[in-house]
């Protein structure tokens, strides 16, 4: 139904996509799997007229076509679902999920008891319970998720594109999410899917198809594959262990924290962290574990409770003081905290750094590009040169970008918030691997994940976090996945 | 060499732009060319070119500033009321011209960081304030009688006029802060996502005061040079020359929504405007047309160049 044929994309010189070809069928899952950087969102901004193809072309139902934009696509039945999500604030979720296509009554007024009716009924369908009237402001990340989804339905489109549409979604809301794909699928729809979750892929997927560094690598039946053979097609190498071993933690405290408190968040937080060590602060959405990190990095400050590192007390009130106390910080939210897109990927490693690559007022360019250079080469961001904009990369590689920027202050203390969100298994266990060298040299590391299998084999021990207090601290060496949900569920 | 210009190659759409109407005016007039006209343009680009630095500084920080005419009415009446001959040495009036600059410019940045109010709400209150306040310092009527070692300022040096100077320097300055200077980084980072430059320990509301307060200096600068230049403190000054400052920014690439944007794009911007008010004053064309014209002209200039660099 939908085919790409030769298709090439070129970034800034890269080539992100070398020329592949694929069919995508009326009925069918297809799954675009491949680690970071392999071209999969960036296949599916083509297909969907966001980037224009630089070579060869995409056909639909036979036909060649060109998109000039998201909206000839859509017009045409082609929709996508983004990652990183697009929603408009400051309307009503019913306003959100039909815009474009309102339900117009006479004169062209907007028919809202039509417009909340259908949003109502996208909503159904998805077995979401979110009131239509509810600013999309107001709603959680996997509320917006939801509210995307709905609106990619409600366009009626032959074509669905969704790339990870479940990463931040919780079990039950991606067990419905399946539900609708499902009854899609059964209506003729083709849905092209990606995501970095293997069981995901097995459940759902018709057909995969696997790129590596923009290539197609394999099309192949789901039934043909399992997960082991599916992760070395990735890599394009056999993961022996992707979890590297521990080292042996400190016995010296670096950050206390006692009675940490910021209401409603968090209260009463007590936690020790050491030299060498890494500890985790294991919790649901909405456990208050970002909150905390924010307080510790001085992006939201406590307001009462006492943070002490290395034996003193400190305020944390903004993160240059953070900084200052060698404190370093990699966010959840890329787009938000994270990247400043305009500027170059040199630019955006050095910027927590600027002062060592100043002399007084001035910024030095030779040293700041070697140590930019220094950090591509180490945490093996792929990029055309250090000139090139942020914006341009794949979400792991500009995660990357954000672990290098935060660790060239060199800080004691560093706070990941779910270093590994979004990404894939390859750029994960590099991580996992610069984590473990980060403890291994004495730095003392608070990791937030919701991956409870991480949490268990990166960490020494686990904080348990529920609906903002601690409530217990476990040595993850006797944790398991299940102990660690019934202490995390709320009562 | 890194960021020695940002997109160098985007701001060639405007330069032959200019190379273009310039053809064409000295074709069309024995006069666009003659070294006097010539003098006369960069006599009048001066007083926009600096204001358009200033304003640069503002706009990469994704702000605005509106109260640029009137600061430029302020700050001339304020020189000229300490420039009487004989009063006293010429430092003293430029300096209380470039402090009320910088006054009004702090004022506008501690009121958009601290009371965080919108920077196009603060500096529309900015202008009428400070509108008012000339016409209530000089009780509404020109204040004359500046002493003639100011009003040399608008002179020559070596043939080259000294607001040329002026405006050269400013710019020089911008453009080496902006390529060198570790403020310089952080405005554009400040501009490009606030949060995000927030989170990697940069004081967001040391960099927006810097560059509130450099561009009202630079404003003050801008009502020193006109008051020399019309020998008077105007209070009716500077009306709408916020308005030409920004369209030429905007022409040079800077973007609105802040992040984006070079010296030497407003240098071009600058330019541009400059040699069409020129252009429609020898072709004679009435002050009506040349207002529409000239609009046209700047959306048509800026439509190019985003067309251009987006491809």
């Amino acid at each position: 139904m939908l085919r790409a044929l030769d298709l090439r994309k070129d970034f800034g010189g890269l080539t992100v996509l070398h020329p592949l070809s694929v069919d995508f069928h009326a009925g069918e899952v297809h799954a675009l799997m491949g680690e970071n950087g392999a071209g999969k969102s960036t296949l599916m901004k083509v297909l969907a007229g966001l980037y224009q193809p630089d070579a060869g072309q995409v056909q639909w139902r036979g036909e060649i076509v060109s998109f000039g934009s998201p909206h000839d696509a859509l017009t045409a039945g082609i929709a996508m679902i983004h990652q990183e999500l697009m929603p408009i604030p400051d309307l009503t979720v019913a306003e959100n999920i039909t815009l474009g296509v309102e339900p117009a009554g006479p004169l062209g007024f907007i028919n809202r008891k039509q417009q909340r009716q259908r949003a109502l009924e996208l909503l159904h369908e998805l077995e979401a319970d979110i009131n239509p009237d509810r600013l999309m402001r107001t709603l959680t990340v996997a509320q917006t998720q939801i509210v995307e989804i709905a609106k990619a339905l409600g366009r009626h489109a032959d074509v669905v594109l969704m790339d990870e549409p479940t990463a931040a979604l919780s079990d039950h809301e991606i067990a419905a999410l399946f539900r609708a794909i499902n009854r899609l699928k059964n209506r003729g729809v083709a849905i092209v899917y990606t995501t970095h979750k293997m069981n995901e892929v097995f459940q759902l997927a018709d057909r995969i198809s696997i790129l590596r560094d923009g290539r197609l690598i394999a099309t192949a039946p789901a039934k043909e594959l399992n997960p082991q053979k599916l992760i070395s097609l990735m890599v394009g190498r056999e993961l022996a262990d992707i979890f590297p071993p521990r080292s042996e933690p400190g016995r010296e405290p670096v950050l206390e924290v006692s009675g940490l408190t910021r209401e409603p968040a968090y209260r009463d937080i007590n936690l020790t962290l050491h030299r060498g060590e890494i500890l985790a602060l294991a919790g649901l959405m909405g456990a208050g574990r970002t909150e905390i990190a924010s307080a510790l990095y001085g992006l939201t400050p406590a307001t009462s409770g006492s943070i002490s590192v290395h034996g003193k007390k400190v305020t944390l009130d903004s993160p240059d003081t953070a900084i200052a106390h060698g404190i370093g910080m990699v966010t959840e939210d890329r787009k938000g905290l994270g990247i400043i897109p305009a500027l170059s990927l040199r630019e955006n490693i050095s910027l927590a750094a600027l002062p060592l690559f100043a002399r007084g007022p001035l910024v030095r360019h030779t040293e700041e590009t070697n140590a930019a250079r220094h950090q591509i080469q180490t945490f093996a961001i792929k990029a055309s040169s250090p000139e090139q904009p942020i914006q341009q990369l794949s979400g792991g590689n500009q995660q990357k970008a954000l672990l290098a920027r935060c660790l060239l202050n060199e800080p004691e203390i560093i706070i990941l918030d779910e270093p590994t969100r979004g990404i894939d298994i390859g750029a994960k266990s590099e991580i996992y691997a610069v984590i473990q060298k980060l403890a291994s040299q004495g730095k003392a590391i608070l990791l937030i994940s919701s991956e409870l299998p991480e949490v268990l084999a990166l960490s020494h021990r686990i904080v348990v976090l529920r609906q903002g207090k601690t409530i217990a601290t476990l040595e993850a060496s006797s944790s398991d996945q299940e102990s660690l949900l019934k202490l995390a569920m709320p009562l | 060499m890194p960021s020695l210009d940002r997109n160098l190659l985007h701001r060639f759409g405007i330069l032959i732009v200019i190379l273009l109407i310039g053809l064409g005016l000295s074709l069309t007039t024995d006069t666009f060319l003659s070294l006097s006209n010539l003098t006369n343009v960069a006599r009048q680009v001066s007083i926009n070119g600096i204001l358009a630095i200033g304003v640069t500084f503002v706009l990469l920080t994704a702000g605005v500033d509106l109260s640029l005419g009137a600061v430029v009415a302020l700050s001339g009446v304020a020189c000229a009321t300490f420039a009487h001959p004989g009063e006293h040495n010429v430092t003293l009036p430029i300096f209380i011209g470039l402090a009320t600059g910088a006054a009004c410019g702090l004022t506008n940045g501690i009121l958009v960081t601290k009371g965080g109010v919108a920077p196009f709400i603060v500096t529309l209150g900015m202008m009428t304030v400070a509108r008012g306040l000339a016409l209530i310092a000089s009780g509404g009527r020109p204040v004359a009688d500046m002493s003639p070692s100011l009003t040399n300022l608008a002179g020559d040096i070596f043939g080259i006029p000294i607001p040329l100077l002026c405006f050269a320097g400013v710019a020089l300055l911008a453009w080496i802060f902006l390529r060198d200077f570790r403020l310089g980084r952080y405005i554009y980072a400040v501009g490009g996502n606030e949060n995000a430059a927030r989170a990697a320990g940069i004081s967001v509301t040391k960099v927006k005061l810097f560059a509130y307060t450099t561009c009202g200096i630079l404003t003050g600068l801008a009502g020193v040079v006109l008051a020399a230049r019309t020998t008077t403190g105007q209070p009716n000054a500077g009306i709408a020359y916020e308005l030409d400052a920004i369209a030429a920014v905007v022409i040079g690439g800077t973007s609105l929504a802040g992040g984006v944007g070079t010296v030497t794009g407003t240098i071009l911007g600058v330019l541009l405007i400059g040699e069409i008010n020129n252009g429609l004053d020898l072709l004679s064309v009435s002050s009506y047309y040349q207002a529409v014209i000239k609009g046209v002209i700047i959306v048509g200039a800026v439509w190019l160049d985003r067309r251009q660099s987006r491809s």
